[in-house]
């Protein structure tokens, strides 16, 4: 599958879920936020929110600012 | 001038606590530090303590994809110590900050947040057209906003009137360190203000701080001149102070200014 992935074209296989997504890209659920196709996918829902070829992912986290 | 009265007659009262609230969240600490600039998480953790800081602002941005094991933010400035006030830097229009801000809601559950809509990049001067169009935005989308603003009094009023939860007029541009550059309008926006009013941008020095105290503001946000001092957590220390002291003298009412000198000491009994 193919995702637009924080700006860039990425390509995965077995992955079907945001929850999926995550833990492909080896990060902690708890931290960060994601948005698909400029909609925000609550957390508690990652495991049923299902990707789909071009899907724009953002995929967020806090960092240090003023 | 010395009144008869008993020597303990005039201790202190017992100090009520001192505290402000801003969208019904009550705070001790009327300083507020950012988390950027600093060399690493940790001393920026312990600056934030330094500082006494119950709230730091924080930004969104995207995560590290090729490294996921960076340091976060949240691995050192807790959100179980700190309360997260996440911020607009980097949004250029109202939609920009509704869908940022919207990511950081999810992110941690906050719906306090500081809404900042800059313009140029040499000035970083608020647009406040803009701003005022984010903000009833944000407002609309359920968010507690806290706005960054020019230290103009008629907006001011117009952010207020259109729900801002806190009026946080700049002393000088941000990262500037010049200190606040226009007392009388800072004192005309805390004397109309219904709502918290904070000095955010342009503190440099210990001083700076104090001054925005005493004219009446509720509280101060710094990051700059915490995290480009030479020691940021002595600077967050004496940060913490200037705030109190200025608090303070605010509260206690400074003396009249007087054109010429009055002496201390009397001048009657002279031998």
């Amino acid at each position: 599958m193919r995702l637009l992935l924080n700006g860039e074209d990425r390509q995965f296989d077995g992955v079907a879920s945001i929850a999926d997504l995550v833990a492909a890209l080896g990060l902690d659920a708890r931290k960060v936020a994601v948005e698909r196709n400029l909609e925000i996918a609550p957390r508690s829902l990652y495991a049923d929110t299902a990707l789909a070829d071009g899907d724009r992912i953002e995929i967020v986290t806090f960092i240090g600012g003023g | 001038m010395n009144a008869h009265v008993s020597p303990e007659s005039a201790a202190p009262a017992a100090e009520a606590e001192e505290t402000w609230t801003v969208a019904g969240r009550t705070f001790r600490s009327r300083l507020i530090v950012g988390t950027g600039k600093y060399k690493d998480y940790a001393t920026n953790a312990a600056a934030a303590r330094a500082a006494g800081a119950e709230i730091v602002t924080v930004a969104v941005r995207r995560v590290n994809l090729t490294d996921p094991n960076q340091p976060l933010l949240v691995d050192y400035v807790k959100p179980s110590e700190f309360t997260y006030l996440p911020n607009t830097a980097g949004c250029f229009t109202g939609e920009d900050a509704v869908r940022t801000l919207r990511l950081a809601r999810e992110a941690g559950g906050w719906d306090l947040v500081k809404l900042e809509v800059l313009s140029d990049p040499k000035t970083l001067y608020p647009d406040m057209e803009e701003t005022l169009r984010s903000l009833k935005l944000l407002v609309s989308d359920g968010f507690q906003v806290m706005v960054y603003c020019s230290d103009d009094p008629v907006y001011a009023r117009k952010l207020e009137e259109a729900g801002a939860v806190a009026i946080m007029p700049l002393g000088a541009p941000i990262g500037s360190g010049l200190g606040i550059q226009n007392r009388v309008n800072l004192r005309i926006i805390v004397e109309n203000a219904g709502v918290p009013v904070l000095v955010d941008a342009g503190v440099g020095t210990a001083s700076d701080a104090a001054i925005g105290m005493e004219l009446g503001c509720d509280a101060i946000l710094m990051n700059t001149a915490i995290a480009e001092a030479k020691d940021p957590i002595r600077m967050a220390k004496a940060m913490k102070h200037a705030v109190i002291a200025g608090r303070e003298a605010y509260l206690a009412g400074r003396m009249q200014k007087r054109l010429y000198a009055d002496p201390s000491s009397p001048l009657g009994g002279l031998i």
